[in-house]
């Protein structure tokens, strides 16, 4: 069969299309800010190796659509047609079409929909050519229809969160006429029913004209709590409806991120070249020890000696270049941001100059996947937030264009990626006001500027007077905290009012091997983590504190930390039970710290880090394992893991 | 390893299928585990306990890099463990890709078992798990009781603790 044998070549054809959508989207980008006319040919040749492409691998409805890119672009080559900021824009949202088409292309689903037409439409007509009566207003059915269908079913906590259905359906019911209609089928048994849940369903049906965004927009604070899917009624659409709770639509971006995390990595030849003098080194000095098996005598040693420092160095080498495969530039993340910090000003009337420094630091091609979504959130917040506006900034006394500067550098064995700008930073009264409505804080008078930068990490806190589109839902920073520090980093913040913000991430430099601390507690060993560890220490009786409920508290420095008997977490026998004879570790994790106590510490090693999941299953507070080097298992602490099974232990 | 009859591989010519089993001891009877499921056979050495783990689990070994749990199968049947001798062994056994091992008080020998042999466990009242059991059979006489392996470690008990985690996050998420 033809089609399976063309089949096979998709994912790399698939691959390849996205690297030159990325061509082509830089280079539209360095077009706008007045690039030379090189930059054209270079984009039309990514353009065109796609269309030839499309048609080849069989998705001709992507061929038609490049091909009008591509006439478009043939006349701007020729000089035809002026480079203007139309064109630029016009191109750059062909681009955003093509991604979301590659990624419909991967999961099977119809390749057109109303946007791709549309945007076909207006290219033709650019290019002087009659509309086709296909882009006729009915595509935009998606949108407009003269009755909706909506299902909504929402999650069982909804109505913990305040928020009423009824209250919902007066708001749609003011849009047109509505009909409610109850969906019982996840209603339990009488015994098992909670009265504070919601454990009912409703499908809607609503005659008029309103809007698909309209109807959204009433469910907007919902969306995350619910099950929603919109649908016309009447008009038979084209395309399939938008997948469930998703009206307003992700970024483009996100379709193409994700493709970009399928398997593969491309290793430059001169690592793979490197890799493979290492092996041939390591093959030579192991035939060099290889000798000493034949005959051995104690003249030898020192010869014996020096292989086997030869054989460590290698083997070290050998570790440092096969982690290096997994390396990559951060380069591949920072290059979304021109494009978004262009989106994004254009859209609030700002005006930004984005800084990129140190595109060539590599970082573990995991934590480079991982840490796209919190920088794009901290990149966000600072135009949204951080950076005034331009007759702001005059008013101040400060440059008109806001600077925002992305640099990322090595620091000892870690990664900081650092994302800064020149705004407004903190605001400290409307933080501290915040707090103190959602009793986070009983007064702010004693709050230190560290302590008042900490609180942006609550769940749920925003100090946006409005709620924009970008960012002020309330969920954001702690969502950054939390993946950052999934990837074992940290994030830290420094803020001057008036003068600008500094997010500082750090990131080891690999997540398969970390560096710990080995702590002993009755027999057996556990590794912390050395970027979770503060400081280790004796506890003096004075500095112990026991209060109601069996809870035991620490103070260290002017802080009360609670005590985890880690023993007692993990249930080790023959520990020590009392903390002044043992050692206290002060550890963060979640931006919660607690002392754990242990027997003592043994020395500092790194480990290579081994799942336990493979062939067992999650264990809580336990992040891995690693092999000592005597060949026994040691397991390595999740801090923050262990802190949450603390909580939970007291709750139960 | 050379590949021994397995029950799948339905033989050409209609003869009886038979299996190979890997007999072990275990409290003085002799129970068998397909031998297409052993991996290999290690003398006991002691394992790193793993927290939160049932009694029957002991713990983690390094099987050549690759972390393996290691349950003792006296534990698993409710019986007594008295000590770890000279014979104790650790059975590695892979179900669905996925490494454990199993302590057990010696191995004896390969017993080839025709399928029209095994017979059903009798039924030994409720007060009896017979659920690892697939069947039995007889050999020269002795008795031996045919494991169900893929049923030792029990997934479903992963499977629901994986379950109940993302909630748990979720209630810290709304608090």
């Amino acid at each position: 069969m033809a089609s399976v044998g063309v089949a096979q070549f998709h994912q790399v054809f698939f691959e390849e299309s996205l690297e030159g959508l990325d061509v082509m989207e830089s280079s539209l980008l360095a077009l706008d800010e007045g690039g030379d006319s090189e930059l054209v040919n270079t984009i039309f040749r990514a353009a065109h190796s796609i269309k030839g492409g499309s048609a080849t691998f069989g998705f001709p409805e992507m061929a038609a659509f490049t091909h009008e890119a591509e006439s478009l672009l043939d006349e701007l080559r020729d000089g035809r047609r002026a480079i203007d900021g139309t064109i630029v824009e016009l191109l750059l949202r062909t681009v955003d079409c093509l991604r979301g088409m590659f990624a419909r292309a991967q999961s099977g689903q119809p390749l057109n929909n109303a946007e791709a037409e549309s945007l076909r439409g207006q290219m033709a007509a650019a290019l002087g050519r009659k509309i086709e009566p296909k882009a006729a207003p009915s595509r935009r059915a998606g949108d407009h229809a003269d009755a909706w269908r909506i299902d909504f079913r929402p999650h069982q906590g909804m109505l913990a969160g305040g928020n009423d259905p009824l209250r919902l359906f007066r708001e749609l019911a003011a849009l047109g006429e509505l009909q409610v209609q109850p969906v019982l089928d996840r209603l339990p048994p009488l015994a098992a029913l909670k009265p504070a849940q919601c454990h009912l369903g409703w499908v809607l049906e609503l005659g008029g004209p309103a809007t698909r965004d309209q109807i959204a927009a009433v469910f907007d604070w919902v969306e995350d709590e619910c099950e929603l899917t919109i649908e016309p009624l009447h008009v038979v659409a084209d395309e399939p409806a938008p997948a469930a709770g998703v009206p307003a639509g992700k970024p483009p971006a996100a379709a193409a991120v994700h493709g970009a995390e399928s398997g593969s990595v491309r290793v430059s030849i001169d690592k793979i070249d490197g890799l493979i003098d290492l092996v041939g080194e390591l093959v030579i000095t192991q035939s060099m020890l290889d000798q000493f098996r034949e005959e051995f005598d104690t003249a030898k040693l020192a010869l014996l000696q020096q292989g086997l420092t030869q054989l460590a160095r290698h083997t070290r080498e050998l570790q440092e270049s096969v982690m290096g495969v997994r390396m990559l530039p951060i380069g591949s993340v920072f290059n979304r941001f021109p494009r978004l910090v262009r989106d994004l000003t254009q859209k609030l009337g700002k005006q930004v100059k984005l800084e990129l420094v140190g595109e060539q630091t590599e970082l573990d091609k995991t934590v480079l996947e991982k840490i796209g979504d919190p920088l794009v959130h901290l990149v966000r917040n600072a135009i949204d937030h951080g950076l005034e506006m331009p007759d702001r900034r005059r008013a101040v006394g400060k440059a008109q264009t806001g600077a925002l500067r992305l640099e990322a550098f090595h620091r000892g064995g870690n990664i900081v990626v650092e994302v800064s700008d020149d705004g407004a930073g903190l605001n400290r009264e409307a933080i501290v006001a915040k707090a103190l409505q959602r009793g986070l804080i009983a007064s702010g008078d004693q709050l230190s500027d560290e302590q008042v930068a900490e609180l942006i990490f609550q769940p749920g806190f925003s100090t946006a007077a409005v709620a924009t589109d970008l960012s002020g839902r309330g969920v954001g920073m702690d969502v950054v905290r939390r993946n950052v520090s999934d990837l074992g980093g940290a994030v830290a913040i420094r803020t001057r009012s008036g003068h600008g913000t500094v997010f500082t991430i750090t990131l080891p430099l690999t997540l398969a091997i970390i560096d710990g601390l080995t702590a002993a507690v009755g027999r057996e060993h556990y590794i912390v983590p050395l970027v979770s560890i503060i400081e280790s220490v004796q506890a003096r009786p004075e500095t112990l504190h026991r209060v109601t409920g069996g809870g035991e508290l620490f103070r260290f420095r002017d802080e009360y930390l609670p005590v985890l008997r880690l023993h007692q977490l993990f249930g080790c026998t023959g520990a020590q039970a009392a903390i002044e004879e043992g050692l206290l570790i002060v550890v963060e994790g979640d931006g919660t710290r607690v002392a754990l106590l242990v027997d003592g510490l043994i020395g500092q090693q790194q480990a290579v880090v081994k799942s336990l999941e493979a062939n067992y299953r999650r264990v809580g507070g336990i992040s891995g394992a690693t092999i000592l080097a005597d060949g026994s298992v040691a397991l390595i602490v999740d801090v923050a893991g262990l802190i949450r099974l603390q909580s939970r232990s007291k709750a139960a | 390893m050379s590949q021994p009859n397995s029950p799948a591989s339905a033989s050409p010519v209609d003869m009886p299928a038979t299996s190979q089993y890997l007999a072990v001891n275990l409290a003085h009877e002799e129970y068998a585990i397909d031998l297409l499921a052993v991996r290999e056979i290690r003398a006991w050495t002691p394992v790193t306990r793993i927290p939160q783990a049932p009694s029957y689990v002991l713990g983690v070994l390094n099987l050549r890099g690759a972390i393996v749990p290691v349950l003792d199968l006296r534990l698993r049947f409710g019986l007594a463990r008295e000590e770890y001798g000279a014979t104790t062994v650790t059975v590695i056994v892979i179900v669905a890709g996925r490494l454990f091992g199993a302590v057990v008080d010696g191995v004896s020998d390969v017993l080839e078992v025709s399928a029209g042999d095994v017979r059903p466990v009798p039924d030994m009242g409720t007060a009896v798990d017979t659920e690892y059991l697939k069947g039995l059979t007889s050999v020269a006489e002795r008795m031996v009781l045919l494991l169900d392996v893929d049923k030792l470690l029990q997934p479903q008990d992963a499977q629901m603790l994986e379950a109940a985690l993302p909630a748990a996050a979720d209630v810290r998420a709304v608090a």
